[in-house]
């Protein structure tokens, strides 16, 4: 039963979970923004349509191919503060 | 009463989307044959890069012209075609590379196209993310970038052509045959297919050659210029061993696409690792905060080639009424519409500059050069 954080928030999941799955668990569905301010979330569920992608020790991953370990730090990523 | 020029073109890609629209501005009534997306192919690969280059006196004419007509084009394009002037900064890494900026800048002059040379302090406040150490570099502010699929679909909606869902497997006299088995009336037929252009023409001589891009997360790293460097024909050209060279392109998205990469004949469309790795590694030889980026996706594409790196225009030669645009290597988005024009010049003698410059097939026959 791995220990993570999400968005600094102690979460325990079972083994085998994807972070995805811990992501919609613990209630974010809206993973990140589109550049017009639009929600994006994990469609495909199968490391294709990209669009799960969150922040895990600092590297961005596509959250659906990703098994939760202990200690990871997972965080959405930021939304459109590139914007230009 | 007269009746309008039956044309029939050959591929909805940006050059053939370019050729409609030019075909039906001079009147004719065009129908455009597909069996794939629009600008799906080529288009949809490359960077939509467009830039001016001086590989030779024809190549100069043909992108300097159809910069001018991209700039008269741009303010009707749609947002989504993405278009951004954000210009070319061609990078020196040492000063041999910096002292070939010169000859280069004279010869845009010549073609009627800005630039400006940059001391390595210039180039390094331009483009803070370059590595330091650089020599300097050229900057090209004219040059430009556009989403090509969607200034293809514009000129193909612009030009009222009919667009066919089908292929074309035979062109015959007066007419093509499709593969549904219907034919369509022809005065005249534009092959502008790209590489699929050989299943019609097998004559042409054209060769395919991949190329593989990347694009990122956005965010990240800041660049405001197409980079290129300048060693970029020397790398894409010199040779037919696979090549990469140092190329990136800054998108409105904040997102970077980064190339490039050639190799010939390998048709498959799969990514191959080990040449990535090398035109990865190049990038971040150029701007080391690539290695700290996150890759979004990774596609292979076909550049259509001819053994002297311009493209076919014209007149087949032989066959009445068919006339082909192919080749375009890399350059297909940038000489599109210079394309066009020199197809409308042949196809109704109409002027233009470019046609003291020989396109044809025949310069490949001696025929031109006779």
């Amino acid at each position: 039963m791995p220990e993570l954080w999400i968005e600094g928030r102690a979460v325990t999941v079972p083994d085998g979970t994807s972070v995805l799955a811990a992501l919609q668990n613990a209630g974010y569905r809206t993973l990140r923004r589109s550049l017009a301010g639009e929600p994006r979330g994990a469609l495909c569920g199968m490391g294709v349509c990209q669009e799960c992608r969150a922040v895990i020790d600092g590297r961005t991953v596509r959250t659906c191919q990703t098994p939760v370990e202990a200690g990871q730090r997972v965080t959405l990523v930021p939304g459109g503060s590139h914007d230009r | 009463m007269t009746s309008a020029l039956r044309a029939v073109v050959v591929g909805g890609g940006m050059v053939g989307a370019a050729c409609a629209d030019a075909l039906a501005r001079h009147g004719a009534a065009v129908s455009v044959v597909e069996p794939g997306p629009l600008g799906g192919g080529a288009t949809a690969a490359g960077m939509g890069h467009l830039v001016v280059m001086d590989d030779s006196p024809a190549q100069l004419a043909l992108t300097a012209r159809s910069l001018e007509l991209w700039d008269a084009l741009a303010p009707t394009l749609p947002a989504a075609a993405d278009y951004r002037g954000c210009g070319t900064l061609w990078v020196a890494s040492d000063d041999e590379e910096l002292a070939a900026v010169q000859p280069k800048q004279a010869a845009y002059r010549a073609a009627g196209r800005t630039s400006e040379v940059l001391d390595a302090a210039e180039l390094s406040a331009l483009e803070p993310s370059l590595r330091p150490g650089l020599a300097g570099g050229l900057r090209v502010p004219g040059d430009a970038v556009v989403y090509a699929p969607v200034a293809a679909a514009f000129l193909l909606e612009r030009s009222g052509a009919a667009v066919i869902r089908d292929s074309v497997v035979e062109l015959e006299d007066g007419e093509v045959r499709l593969g549904s088995g219907a034919r369509v009336a022809a005065d005249v037929v534009v092959v502008a297919g790209g590489i699929g252009s050989l299943s019609l023409l097998p004559e042409l001589p054209l060769r395919q050659r991949k190329g593989h891009l990347l694009i990122t997360e956005r965010g990240g790293l800041d660049v405001t210029h197409q980079l290129v460097e300048l060693g970029y024909l020397k790398s894409a050209h010199a040779s037919d061993a696979d090549s990469v060279a140092f190329n990136v392109q800054p998108r409105p998205t904040g997102q970077l696409l980064i190339g490039s990469s050639r190799q010939f004949d390998r048709p498959d469309a799969a990514p191959e690792w080990f040449l990535l790795r090398r035109m990865l590694d190049r990038a971040r030889a150029y701007l080391p905060g690539v290695a700290a980026l996150s890759a979004l996706r990774v596609w292979t594409g076909q550049r259509c080639a001819t053994p002297d790196h311009l493209p076919l225009i014209g007149w087949h030669g032989e066959r009445a009424g068919v006339f082909v645009a192919t080749g375009h290597e890399g350059l297909g988005i940038t000489t599109a519409l210079g394309t066009a024009e020199v197809l409308a010049a042949q196809v109704f003698g109409t002027p233009s500059a470019l046609t003291a410059f020989d396109f044809g097939v025949g310069r490949f026959h001696g025929v031109a050069h006779a």
